[in-house]
């Protein structure tokens, strides 16, 4: 049985929805009430594109309890082609070659499972753009 | 306001400390201060604390340690801003007797870590939980990925973080109450096990139980008390975004550069005059990012700072000579008030091994999350 929290966050999870602060034009995601930039409170709805480009990363050798079983793995902050900047997985590579720079396809996975119950949760992982294909776009 | 004094301390050893629970250690705490002191009362007492309920079970510690001090009845709150719960549970008893409301106030942290919870998930509680903790996160991925971003604009190297590490533990086999009393190399800091790239174990402080206190008063009425009174001669609070990756440079701890400015206006002074820091070295990259911050080293110079011996003890500007929280031990609501403690011995003459002569003014800057909240306080000898 999903929690509450789980559905109040499908369109951020799921969707890579975030906010266009009418004010200052900045794309703020996760949506919040007030944007960062310039406390305006009126947003429009937008979906951020499925690219980004890799600020900095790590490898995680030492997991939380329940991602014993991934480590290591590759996690990265990120931003979009809009400007946002978020953290994220990077997978199915070589975690070696996330670095500053790196172009990764945003694509829909698995992330945790939530709970005694193990509620799936979804969202999205980096992976690797194809070389000189995708870039940022 | 009034001109508010550090009259006493106390502070168990750090470590861990299977005999001793979270009361205990709170208990052994504040007792030490108090009979230092002589105080028989207290007007309130204000506690650091990170996550009493989640590594033991225990909320609202407030009363429950101020009712095992034998003082039910006083004033008395925890205080909660994550690993910088002890130095705001400082600002906060400042304040109380600064503006009046208190005349003689203990400042404590208390933190029991070893108590069975899975310690890596509860201190994630004060990273951003939907957009780092849920991608799997942690806090040593958080700073590993500082340290990155860190070499990457900087050219910092592995090296200088190791050399924090040994720099610390040179520190903290100085300090009888330190978690880690001994040295390491940097051959054996390069050697050990990875736990966030590129953060090794010997980057990061330990897993520790551990209690401090602080006794305030009027700077007018210290007298009572001590005869070597300590003037805090500023507080400094400041935040920035929550998450890591809504700041600017993810290299560039601004929460505490604006915590440290706030401080540096309050006391009249700059880091030049500063003698003496204890900084949060909860990682080896978050010591050279908070030297940056405080203004010690220019921005993106912080890296030689520890091999070069500009931070060592008997240089320009000893850093953690309690051996920080790397060697010392972070039991998290307690740094804070320990990293007082250090600068409150400095200048009383009081460090043993680790004196720095002639020490006047000293500072103490402690941090939660992951640079989300700073707070910075300065002292001066009077």
């Amino acid at each position: 049985m999903p929690s509450p929290g789980y559905w109040r966050e499908i369109p951020n999870r799921y969707r890579l929805e975030a906010g266009r602060c009418r004010g200052c034009g900045k794309v703020v995601y996760p949506a919040r009430r007030v944007c960062p930039a310039c406390r305006g409170r009126a947003f429009d709805r937008t979906a951020l594109s499925r690219t980004a480009t890799v600020v900095t990363s790590t490898v995680v050798h030492v997991p939380p309890g329940d991602l014993l079983m991934e480590a290591p793995y590759a996690v990265a902050v990120v931003e979009s082609p809009e400007g946002a900047r978020f953290a994220m997985q990077i997978v199915d590579c070589d975690p070696a070659c996330v670095v500053p720079g790196l172009q990764v396809n945003l694509e829909f996975r698995l992330i945790r499972r939530e709970g005694r119950e193990g509620i799936l949760c979804y969202g999205y992982k980096g992976v690797p753009a194809p070389q000189g294909a995708e870039g940022r776009g | 306001m009034r001109d508010v004094a550090i009259v006493a301390a106390g502070m168990t050893r750090f470590g861990e400390l299977w005999d001793s629970s979270l009361r205990d250690l709170f208990v052994d705490a504040a007792t030490e201060a108090l009979d230092h002191a002589g105080a028989d009362h207290l007007d309130a007492v204000f506690v650091g604390n990170m996550s009493g309920g989640l590594f033991t079970g225990q909320e609202h510690v407030g009363a429950l340690l101020v009712d095992q001090l034998g003082m039910a009845g006083v004033a008395a709150a925890r205080v909660e801003s994550a690993c910088a719960s002890g130095g705001v549970a400082l600002r906060a008893a400042f304040a109380e007797v600064a503006s009046g409301l208190s005349d003689l106030v203990l400042a404590a942290g208390v933190e029991k870590m070893n108590d069975g919870a899975d310690v890596t998930a509860v201190l994630a509680t004060a990273a951003d939980q939907e957009t780092e903790v849920y991608h799997g996160l942690t806090f040593p991925a958080l700073y590993a990925m500082i340290a990155r971003a860190h070499m990457h604009a900087h050219g910092t190297t592995e090296e200088d973080l190791a050399w924090v590490s040994v720099k610390n533990h040179r520190h903290g086999a100085r300090n009888p109450k330190a978690q880690f009393q001994k040295e390491v190399t940097v051959e054996q800091v390069a050697a050990s096990a990875l736990v966030a790239e590129p953060l090794r174990l010997l980057h990061c402080s330990p897993v520790s139980d551990g209690a401090a206190a602080v006794l305030l008063c009027p700077l007018e009425q210290a007298r009572r008390y001590t005869d070597r009174p300590v003037r805090i001669a500023a507080s400094g609070l400041a935040t920035s975004s929550m998450a890591l990756a809504n700041r600017a440079d993810p290299a560039w701890l601004d929460a505490v550069e604006r915590a440290a400015a706030k401080a540096y206006r309050m006391a009249g002074t700059g880091p030049k005059q500063i003698q003496v820091a204890e900084v949060h070295d909860c990682f080896a990259i978050a010591e050279i990012c908070c030297i940056e911050a405080l203004g010690f080293v220019e921005r993106g110079r912080g890296g030689k700072a520890a091999r070069d011996g500009f931070t060592a003890l008997g240089g320009c500007i000893p850093v953690n000579t309690s051996g920080g929280l790397k060697a010392k031990g972070h039991p998290v609501g307690a740094t804070g008030i320990a990293q007082a403690i250090e600068i409150f011995e400095q200048l009383r003459g009081e460090a043993g091994e680790r004196q720095v002569a002639g020490a006047e003014l000293g500072l103490a800057q402690n941090m939660g999350g992951s640079g989300a909240s700073a707070v910075v306080h300065i002292f001066e000898r009077v």
